[in-house]
């Protein structure tokens, strides 16, 4: 399923606070952007790792929060309509016969442009998985750790294993749809909204679901094929029949694709020079955790004054010849028609 | 205040600590590596370390939200801790603790 060829200034990879801030700073000069991250929704590490949690270091904000934070960024970035692509992977990078970059995700969105800013902070968030023997060979097939088609599970034997919000949110979206729905989880206490937990209990008690405390145990059938999922309760072991496996046990980072883009990297980092914050390779530019060079701090104050600099260097690329104006936002009447205040 | 980290080499590092400091704050402080990928906010479990059997019942207990990520690390052990929720004190002076292969970054 490829999707529509599409053409821009820049291509950001990360839809963290840093690939979010130079959607701003590329739109002042005129330049506009796609933002491709495989998370569902933007912030990167504010929005996933600690929304609710305060920071204190971001200028004029004496305090704020990660998800707020990330709010006022996409408030800030309105103005030059940024495309988002969430959900995908930015899989490969190629230059094409015309000089752009080329960036394919993992759902086949084509994007081109001729500058390409890698701000992928930590790494890709990808779901951790639960450590049971051969898991590999039944993913893609019966195993999953998120639902993209409700439909692939019409009608399975599905368990469901975790105890935050995603698993307490497909067990109730998936027990109407599938044949049975088994929740498995170590204890009976669980970190999702006291209103899911509640309904889960309440389908439980009707018989409409299974709810099991235990762990883990083994993964049966004839790979990729699953057949059971084998739990240890405090009862003894309890083979529970399955068709598909749905793991929720959260995510971690990991720096993915892009290490095989080419570029000259340093302990899974990108160096880059601080004049521009290119990489080796010019056109592609790394701003926030994900770069590195001498006196690098990995804050979110860094990664926006990061990003100013970069869409300096990324108008010469993007639009050679033209000449650049340095303006304030408080006075030029240009940048204020931008931002569609004046 | 001291406490003691054997690393994935299985040198063992005696690191002066400050009252207060997450221990996983002092083992990073001091270059020992130790991935903490979510920066203490109990997420991640990348700073997995098994505590000395004299310490282990001197610590104070873990929250459920450190159960629930215990679980599932395969190299699990009924010593294990997240070195980001054990916060320093001085009944902890000289705690020993030796970083799990999972903490490796
Ligand atoms: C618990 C905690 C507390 C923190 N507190 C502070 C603080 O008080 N002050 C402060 O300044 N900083 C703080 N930080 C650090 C701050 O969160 C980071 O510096 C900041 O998030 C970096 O932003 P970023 O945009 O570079 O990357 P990230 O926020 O990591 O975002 C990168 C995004 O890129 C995506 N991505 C990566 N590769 C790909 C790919 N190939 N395809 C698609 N998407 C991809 C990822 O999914 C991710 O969403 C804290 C971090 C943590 C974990
Ligand atoms: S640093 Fe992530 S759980 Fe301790």
């Amino acid at each position: 399923m490829t999707k529509l060829h599409q053409e821009t200034d820049a291509i950001i990879i990360g839809a963290g606070p840093c690939g979010l801030f130079a959607v701003f700073e590329l739109g002042l000069l005129g330049l506009n952007a796609h933002l491709i991250d495989i998370l569902d929704k933007p912030g990167g590490q504010c929005a996933e790792l600690y929304p609710e949690k305060p920071i204190y270091d971001i200028p004029a904000w004496p305090v704020i929060t990660g998800q707020d934070l990330t709010d006022r960024l996409m408030e800030q970035i309105a103005p030059f309509s940024p495309t988002f692509h969430l959900g995908e992977m930015a899989e490969s990078l190629v230059k094409t016969s015309e000089g752009l970059w080329r960036i394919t995700t993992d759902v086949g969105t084509v994007i081109e442009a001729p500058v390409v800013v890698i701000a992928a902070g930590g790494g890709s968030f990808v779901p951790k998985k639960p450590t049971l023997d051969n898991i590999d060979a039944y993913e893609g097939e019966s195993v999953f750790y998120a639902v993209r088609r409700i439909e692939a599970f019409r009608g399975k034997r599905v368990v469901i294993a975790g105890g935050g919000d995603s698993a307490l949110d497909w067990t109730l979206n998936l027990q109407p749809v599938a044949a049975r729905v088994t929740l498995v989880h170590h204890r009976d206490g669980f970190r999702a909204a006291p209103h899911s937990v509640a309904r889960m209990k309440e389908l439980a008690a009707e018989g409409a679901i299974d709810f099991v405390v235990g762990k883990l145990n083994a993964l049966a059938g004839a790979a990729p094929q699953l057949e059971s999922v084998s739990v240890a309760t405090a009862k003894g072991d309890e083979v529970l029949i399955a068709d598909r496996f749905l793991a929720f046990f959260g995510l971690t980072m990991k720096l993915g694709p892009i290490a095989d883009f080419g570029l000259n990297l340093s302990e899974n980092l990108i160096p880059v020079d601080t004049e521009s914050f290119q990489t080796s390779v010019p056109g592609i530019f790394a701003i926030g955790d994900i770069n590195v060079y001498p006196g690098k701090l990995k804050l979110i104050l860094s990664g926006f004054h990061e990003a100013a600099l970069m869409s300096q260097a990324a108008f010469q690329i993007c639009r050679p010849g033209e000449r650049l104006r340095f303006q304030y936002t408080t006075s030029s009447t240009q940048l204020q028609r931008r931002l569609k205040v004046a | 205040m001291k406490i003691s980290v054997t690393d994935h080499a299985g040198t063992e590092h005696e690191l002066e600590a400050l009252p207060g400091w997450r221990v996983m704050e002092i083992i990073r402080d001091w270059d020992l590596p130790i991935k903490a990928e979510c920066g203490g906010a109990c997420a991640c479990a990348t700073c997995h370390v098994y505590v000395d059997a004299a310490w282990f019942g001197r610590l104070p207990g873990e929250s459920e939200e450190e159960i629930d990520q215990l679980e599932i690390l395969a190299d699990r052990m009924p010593n294990s801790r997240l070195a980001c929720q054990v916060l320093m004190s001085e009944e902890l002076d000289g705690l020993k603790v030796t970083l799990a292969p999972g903490s490796r970054p």
